[in-house]
């Protein structure tokens, strides 16, 4: 048992509440503390990611060890694919804290945000790691009850109806989720994900268990913000402090989401071909209508925030195509592959958009407006800001040698050689729909200065908002060096491995 | 905020502390009996909120009350996180392993870091049910100001 597994919850939620303890005895310890506390996660989680093997390393909480093989006590599960995920909240969550130090200044209770962005980090940690459902609601709600909280700091009207509109969105989806667990409960008399997996092999009631996965299905599905239950993103993640939305739209609907169904969809249900069209349907639709509901908009981050929409169909869709083929039993290598990518580009995602909220919020906060029209030519005054932001955008709109196009590239050929023509050339489109919103984006606010327009006072953006953005803008070009055969056989292949072997990972924690 | 008539403040002084005695005992016997940390932190904040429901409270007293119980909040939770790590250092590197001796069954004093547990839940739960209600009143007489 790895030691370090339960110190990725433990650490997170101590530090919030000892913020809120010594932050009102000591000035500025919020930032600082905090900003530890992130390190050591984004130590922890890279020092785990490099030195576990291929296996599965199960945690078991209070020392409970399984009774005729059944397992009691709560289970914390770190495999190839988690350690992917906690990854990358615990990267953009530390550059998001830089980020906070000076953007946050201008506003007033320091202390509640640091605690509550802790106790966000230690939600998703919790979620990811987490070995069965019920605990996976209980981390899910600490971060989404958080995240409900932070969207509404600026408590400014629109923050409010955004938090509101999130809150009972996010209410219903967890009611559903609820109810889910509760239907599972009852016929598998399980909890433990993997548990649950043995009981459903020796029989399953299949109409039972179909409305389960719906319900699972729209739960999650509102939580990763795929298209008919999106109705909440574009408000919160707009109305948000930057580094928080960068958060949310970088992390939060990635682990929350789109990385609980994928867990309980390949590892929990069997896969059945019926709830795989269904996944890659909602992947494609989220995919097209996103692109076009983000194509109109002018405030900067509510176009961000729908291309966040467009970009999680990618992952969702090429997910979808790995349980097709898997579900028909053909082409696994192929399935494979399209999983393989799907995990990529949500990597990747997580890179990009954060870097360009944080971009966002840097433009902001320097000329103190989101609607693109009001901006033009801050190419000249802001040019680490826009120098990044090119950068993001080319990535999102997968231009090589950025770590987008790979991730696309991947997606398409699997697409392409699983027969799934359509949605390759879908994929491809939006791509390059992708690509004029965001050159929308670079020349309205960096380029095209009109001439009748009075420049603006701009304030200089201070150091540690350029180090993140800058810190983001390499990782995007890092990240591309994961399509390297050699390293993504490191890398992402044991994820999508684990994923399309069905049983490994309840027989690895079961240990039949 | 405004008190409520000397009958409702003479009953108060005498079932106030019996509620707060009880919650104590449901906290102490929660590895026991039914009951626990939850529970009888519950009843602990329910003995406070009706001292300020009868007796009536400053502004400013309100504000201060709210901040202290927000300490003990905070500072329930870090003991029970506290001890569950010891668990890590001293357990066998177990995460909320039980390793003090677990003594009799049905003793009061038994069953390890159960009634600690229990202890830091209580003291959690009260504090934080009352900073809750705390809270309210605050928003309210702020509205009224």
């Amino acid at each position: 048992m790895n030691p370090l597994i339960p110190l990725f919850v433990a650490v997170p939620l101590a530090g919030a509440f000892l913020i809120m303890i010594l932050g009102r005895f000591i000035p500025f310890l919020n930032r600082y503390l905090a900003a530890a506390v992130l390190l050591f996660l984004a130590f922890i989680s890279f020092w785990s990611l490099l030195t576990e093997g291929a296996d599965a390393s199960v945690y078991r909480v209070g020392g409970w060890e399984p009774v005729n093989g059944v397992p009691i006590g709560i289970y914390m599960v770190h495999d190839s694919f988690s350690a992917l995920v906690l990854c990358i909240i615990s990267l953009i969550g530390l550059l998001s804290v830089i980020y906070s130090m000076s953007y946050m200044a201008g506003y007033t209770s320091g202390d509640y945000f640091y605690a509550l962005f802790c106790l966000m980090t230690a939600g998703m940690n919790g979620v990811v790691l987490s070995g069965d459902i019920f605990n996976i609601f209980v981390f899910l709600e600490i971060s989404a009850i958080s995240s409900y909280a932070l969207v509404a700091f600026g408590v400014g009207k629109n923050e409010l109806e955004a938090t509101l509109k999130y809150q009972v969105m996010g209410a219903i989806a967890s009611f559903l989720i609820l109810f889910a667990i509760g239907f599972i409960y009852w016929k598998a008399k399980t909890l433990n994900i993997a548990d649950i997996r043995v009981a459903y092999e020796e029989g399953h009631d299949r109409s039972y268990y179909l409305l389960v996965q719906l319900m699972l299905l729209t739960g999650f599905g509102v939580k990763a913000a795929v298209i008919p239950f999106h109705a909440w993103l574009p408000d919160a993640h707009s109305s948000a402090p930057s580094p928080i939305s960068a958060m949310l739209s970088g992390v939060l609907i990635k682990a929350v989401g789109i990385y609980v169904i994928i867990r309980l969809f390949f590892n929990m249900f069997e896969i059945t071909e019926g709830i795989s069209v269904l996944i890659t349907t909602l992947g494609a639709v989220s995919m097209v209508v996103g692109t076009f509901l983000a194509i109109g908009q002018w405030d900067i981050k509510r176009l961000l925030a729908y291309s966040s929409i467009s970009q999680m169909g990618y992952v969702v869709m090429a997910v979808g195509i790995g349980m097709i083929l898997t579900a028909r039993g053909v082409k696994s290598d192929v399935a494979a592959l399209a999983i393989t990518g799907g995990i990529f580009h949500m990597l990747n995602h997580a890179a990009f958009k954060g870097l360009l909220f944080l971009n966002a919020g840097a433009i902001e906060y320097s000329v103190g407006t989101r609607d693109l029209r009001q901006m033009g030519g801050l190419a000249e005054t802001m040019p680490v800001t826009s120098a990044t932001s090119f950068i993001g955008s080319l990535s999102i709109s997968g231009i090589p040698p950025f770590n987008g196009f790979f991730s696309k590239l991947i997606i398409i050929v699997a697409a392409v050689m699983g027969h799934f023509y359509l949605l390759a050339v879908l994929a491809a489109l939006v791509s390059i729909i992708t690509l004029a919103y965001f050159m929308k984006f670079q020349r309205y606010a960096f380029y095209d200065r009109q001439p009748g327009k009075t420049v603006q006072k701009i304030k200089k953006v201070p150091a540690p908002m350029l180090f993140s953005m800058i810190v983001l803008a390499l990782v995007c070009l890092l990240l591309s060096l994961l399509a390297l055969p050699s390293l993504r056989d490191a890398i992402l292949t044991p994820a999508a491995d684990l994923l399309i072997d069905q049983m490994k990972y309840s027989s690895q924690i079961t240990g039949m | 905020m405004k008190g409520m008539t000397i009958i409702v403040k003479k009953t108060t002084q005498l079932i106030a502390g019996m509620i707060f005695l009880y919650g104590i005992y449901i906290i102490l016997h929660g590895h026991l009996t039914p009951g626990g940390g939850f529970a009888g932190g519950i009843i602990l904040a329910g003995s406070f909120i009706l001292l300020i429901l009868a007796y009536g409270s400053d502004f400013l007293i309100l504000v201060r009350k709210e901040s202290g119980s927000t300490i003990y909040e905070n500072l329930g939770v870090l003991v029970f996180l506290f001890l569950a790590l010891t668990g890590l250092l001293f357990g066998g590197r177990i995460f909320f392993a039980n390793w003090l001796p677990h003594g009799t069954p049905g003793e009061l004093i038994s069953a390890g870091f159960l009634p600690l547990y229990n202890i830091c839940v209580g003291i959690e739960v009260a504090a934080s049910i009352l900073s809750i209600f705390l809270a309210l009143i605050i928003f309210k007489e702020e509205i009224l100001k």
